[in-house]
């Protein structure tokens, strides 16, 4: 966090006009979904599980290498979309208004060792309501990193380039601790409590399904391919846990993003809570396929404000909500992927020691809230 | 274990939604008009239908502006079509949003869901000597549905109508009156006014011996039943009414939540959420600010109101409700 706070130009009056602009945006989009939204999740559900299909089909000859990259590129594809534009959206309720029991929040699961109901506690109900938040939302750092000066700092984050690596290659699981908040619940007298018991029996029956599927069964229908399949299909697990970590890494790490004290959250109003999600998200620029493969999230500051309406529309949101941090003179932090992972991969590296210079505490928004 | 998470049917699904095994859809194919505002629409139904009787109905849901609405109408096509499909006739009400699609804008290919026939508003094993039917606009429906598939020695039909051309089926029914299968009495309502019940014995002298089937607004049923039971032969009378579901959204009201069996009062403001909680009911929750869906509940009955935007929803099988930012409009049930 810097010193200066980028949102103290604003009054408590101007901020609250904001966030009835932000509800009025949300307002025209529900008025307008429909047919061609619902359209449109379909259409990509089925291209996703005919991919899936498809390059499953070819890795049952992945002896021969044309097929064994084809496949392996296919089913990562697959793999990503399953868990981005379709998983982590639909989990989100994006799709709950179209009342398609098959297409809904409280009965999807996904391709992924964590299970969706864990998930979306953790992610819809924590992470989305305290982004941004140090010591009340876990993905400033999932918990082994520092991403912020605010953050204390360990001798243990020496090593989080390392830690970050790692988390990066095996993300699904990164997750599905993440979601049992196993560091906290690994505790002697924690570990019994029969809650957390049951909740990681679920997640101990997600993970040998997705095992068994991946890497016993597939490989053991390519026959004679078993060892080239196995291989692509971790292969195509790794490229899409790398690829998800990074768009996430995206979203609130880059430099420019802001966090925020325990403090400064309490009696919140929605347009406050609007404005931390305004500068608690980075977003991705780039072409409508990579906006696709990122599940939307590359609109991730779109999607903090609105987590509940369809990804597709995010892209003609962006454009109005763009256009009000202008007038509300806020910075929007964006660039193109690339740009994006790099800085959020140099404050990983910057933030493995400790700060340089006495830090600031207390950002001035923060008192004005107060005596607001 | 192949397909985990999804299920194999899920794939199956996409190049056969109407295999045996599947959730019961159907396949629109045509869609015929009837008069200006009614339609009967043909229907393939999947493999797991199990053949309806006459005079049933069934719920179909039908996916309207993306949002999927369920409604029940009567099964008009005979039971022994040859082509297996079964038909509905719809008749557009103002302000239908399922009849309105289904009439005006359906199209065949469409997929819709479907439940298996159900409703007791049927033909006795036994076939009665003299048969009345005694019908009003679409009531007339679950009735041809019976027309079409049984014959009797001796049928005659009162139905109620606006004008001539508002008689769904007309043509049809004029020729079964040709040939001497039907005797019809069309009441056009707007000419002739409403169909006085207690003269219904100058129309049909004997109707007191006649085995009965109604079917019309609640207006002539309340009406007939009162009419038979005076004359004491209203086991003679089989009604079936069409209830529109009549949801007056109002501004707070009781709320029950039927599986603690709590009913408590709740002002037009207050998150249901909170209501179920202060009733100490059970209430999953989350981020009580209307983004988590982790609160979503079965509402079974009444209208809410989205307390964010003003939206109304009303009671239909399968609807979930944000507790957290929905209040009572009226009398509501909720599934806790």
């Amino acid at each position: 966090m810097t010193a200066i706070d980028p949102t103290a130009h604003l009054t408590a009056e101007q901020i609250e006009e904001l966030g009835r602009e932000l509800d009025a945006i949300r307002d025209e989009v529900i008025a307008d979904r429909g047919e061609k939204d619902a359209a449109y999740i379909r259409k990509v559900i089925s291209a996703q599980r005919k991919l899936e299909l498809a390059s499953r089909g070819v890795l049952l000859f992945s002896i021969f290498p044309p097929a064994w990259l084809l496949g392996t590129a296919g089913l990562s594809v697959a793999k990503i979309m399953d868990n981005m534009e379709i998983g982590h959206n639909i989990l989100h309720g994006q799709w709950d208004w179209m009342r398609d029991p098959k297409i809904h929040s409280t009965t999807w699961e996904w391709d992924h060792v964590s299970p969706a109901e864990q998930w979306k506690h953790s992610h819809n109900e924590l992470h989305h309501t305290y982004t941004n938040v140090i010591g009340k939302d876990n993905d400033l750092g999932y918990g082994i990193m520092r991403v912020d000066e605010d953050q204390k700092w360990h001798p243990f984050h020496l090593g989080q380039p390392l830690w970050n690596f790692i988390n990066a290659c095996f993300f699904e699981y990164g997750i599905a601790a993440y979601d049992l908040e196993l560091a906290k619940n690994l505790h002697k007298r924690r570990r019994r409590n029969p809650e957390f018991r049951a909740r990681a029996k679920a997640v101990g029956r997600k993970i040998r399904k997705q095992v068994l599927k991946d890497y016993v069964i597939h490989p053991l229908l390519s026959g004679p391919s078993f060892l080239t399949t196995l291989a692509a299909t971790f292969t195509a697990n790794l490229v899409r846990n790398i690829w998800t970590h990074s768009v996430i890494m995206c979203g609130h790490f880059p430099e420019g993003v802001q966090v925020f004290e325990r403090q400064s959250v309490k009696g919140e109003t929605r347009g406050q809570w609007y404005l931390r999600q305004m500068m608690g998200s980075a977003n991705i620029s780039g072409s409508r396929a990579m906006h696709f493969m990122t599940g939307n999230l590359s609109h991730q500051i779109e999607h903090h404000l609105f987590p509940d309406l369809p990804s597709n529309r995010y892209a003609e949101v962006a454009v109005k909500v763009r256009a009000l941090f202008e007038k509300y003179e806020l910075e929007y932090v964006t660039g193109p992927l690339p740009k994006q992972v790099f800085s959020a991969w140099h404050k990983v590296f910057r933030l493995s020691l400790p700060n340089k210079k006495p830090k600031v505490k207390t950002p001035a928004r923060e008192k004005e809230f107060a005596a607001a | 274990m192949v397909t985990t998470p999804l299920l194999p049917s899920d794939y199956l699904d996409l190049v056969s939604p109407l295999r045996a095994g599947a959730d019961l859809r159907g396949r629109i194919e045509a869609v015929h008009p009837e008069t200006g505002d009614a339609a009967t629409v043909v229907i393939r139904p999947g493999r797991g239908w199990r053949g309806h009787t006459a005079g049933q109905y069934m719920r179909i849901g039908v996916d309207v502006d993306g949002r999927r609405l369920w409604r029940a109408y009567s099964i008009t096509s005979p039971t022994d079509r040859q082509d297996g499909r079964i038909t509905i006739t719809v008749k557009a009400i103002p302000d239908g949003k399922v009849s309105n699609h289904l009439v005006h804008r359906a199209t065949p290919g469409t997929l819709i869901q479907l439940d298996q026939p159900t409703g007791d508003f049927v033909l006795p094993h036994a076939k009665p000597a003299k048969v009345l039917y005694l019908t009003a606009g679409s009531g007339i429906t679950p009735v041809m549905g019976m027309l079409r598939d049984t014959e009797f020695d001796d049928v005659v039909m009162v139905h109620c109508a606006p004008q001539p051309q508002d008689v769904i089926f007309r043509n049809e029914l004029h020729d079964l009156v040709a040939d001497k299968n039907l005797r019809l009495t069309e009441v056009h309502t707007d000419t002739d006014g409403r169909l006085d019940i207690a003269r219904l014995g100058e129309l049909v002298p004997d109707w007191a011996e006649r085995e009965t089937w109604a079917c019309g607004p609640a207006g002539l049923l309340d009406a007939a039943e009162e009419h038979w039971t005076e004359h004491g032969v209203q086991e003679r009378l089989h009604t079936e009414r069409f209830r529109p579901r009549i949801v007056v959204a109002g501004d707070g009201g009781e709320v029950t939540f039927s599986a603690t069996g709590k009913t408590v009062g709740a002002d037009g403001a207050t998150p249901l959420l909170d209501v179920g909680e202060e009733a100490g009911v059970l209430m999953p929750s989350g981020c009580r600010m209307g983004i988590c869906f982790g609160c979503v509940t079965p509402l079974k009955a009444g209208a809410v109101r989205d307390l964010r935007t003003g939206e109304i929803t009303e009671a239909e099988p399968g609807v979930l409700i944000q507790t957290c930012v929905s209040a009572a409009a009226g009398p509501c049930d909720i599934e806790r």
